[in-house]
């Protein structure tokens, strides 16, 4: 039997390495991806505690989790397509106007 | 034993994939880590009971949610990224900020109840698609019908995002634009 903390550990694992990839990575791309991985962590978290107190409330809300991670993707790409367009560069360091 | 066997195997296999994600300079690498990652959470969740959400992960998550992201990488032709003072600076500063943040993390998660009591799998608790759904159905209505209503207007809105910008013609503006962006 696994104990719900080893799970937690790995959520807590997951979760810091997508913080450090959003923090360290440059590209667009890359940075969302950090997001996602963030978000994976966390539904692990509440699939380890649905487990937990035999609740399937957690993974209710885990099936919500994703969808709305399906709309940001679905929005933030677009939005670095937008963005792409108009100033021809994935380095968040060269995007640092409001305007053109 | 076995789940304890089968946790080390998929969450190892997700953790180095997850180091893979950040040490990788091509975005398509990166996305391709992220894609094991997601499949070796769907596994944790098969050993956790979830059969539904493991299945979800697999079509939504690694299926469609990563087609979209590997499909923006190929349409927008993304390089490996340069390396510019910024991001030396982030990676000194980082890494230091992020090991506090796992060690004080895993320090609360584990510091409140040192010895939890290890749950036995099984009886009868399983995320199957009838119970999800009857949950989903009944006392989540509302939540649900409201997330159907924001993945139509995510769907507008990365079609108005993505589109090309086309002069408004007459009808807003009285001038024609000055300078049109591109």
């Amino acid at each position: 039997m696994v104990p719900i903390s080893y799970y937690l550990v790995l959520s807590a694992i997951l979760f810091s390495l997508g913080v450090v990839g959003f923090l360290i990575k440059r590209n667009l791309i890359t940075l969302f991806m950090s997001i996602e991985l963030m978000l994976n962590a966390v539904n692990l978290a509440f699939v380890a505690f649905a487990w937990q107190w035999k609740s399937l409330n957690g993974q209710v809300f885990v099936f919500f989790v994703m969808v709305v991670a399906a709309a940001e993707a679905a929005v933030g790409l677009a939005i670095i397509i937008a963005v792409f367009r108009t100033r021809e560069t994935l380095n968040v360091d060269r995007v640092n106007l409001l305007k053109l | 034993m076995l789940q304890l066997v089968l946790f080390f195997v998929f969450g190892t296999i997700a953790v180095a994939a997850a180091v893979n994600l950040l040490a990788q300079r091509h975005p398509i690498n990166s996305a391709l880590s992220l894609i094991v990652v997601m499949a070796s959470l769907a596994a944790l969740f098969l050993l956790m009971g979830a059969e539904f959400l493991a299945a979800i992960q697999v079509i939504v998550y690694a299926g469609a949610i990563m087609v979209l992201f590997v499909f923006v990488i190929m349409l927008l032709n993304a390089g490996a990224e340069e390396r510019t003072p910024g991001s030396r600076v982030a990676m000194l500063l980082g890494f230091p900020a992020v090991v506090l943040l796992a060690g004080s993390l895993a320090w609360t998660l584990l510091a409140r109840n040192p010895r939890p009591a290890p749950v036995a799998l099984g009886g009868g608790f399983v995320g199957s698609p009838t119970a999800i759904a009857q949950l989903l159905f009944r006392d989540f209505l509302l939540p649900f019908e409201v997330t159907s209503v924001l993945i139509l207007i995510a769907i507008m809105g990365a079609v108005v995002l993505a589109s090309p910008p086309r002069t408004t013609a007459g009808a807003a503006s009285p001038e024609p634009p000055a300078k049109r962006e591109r």
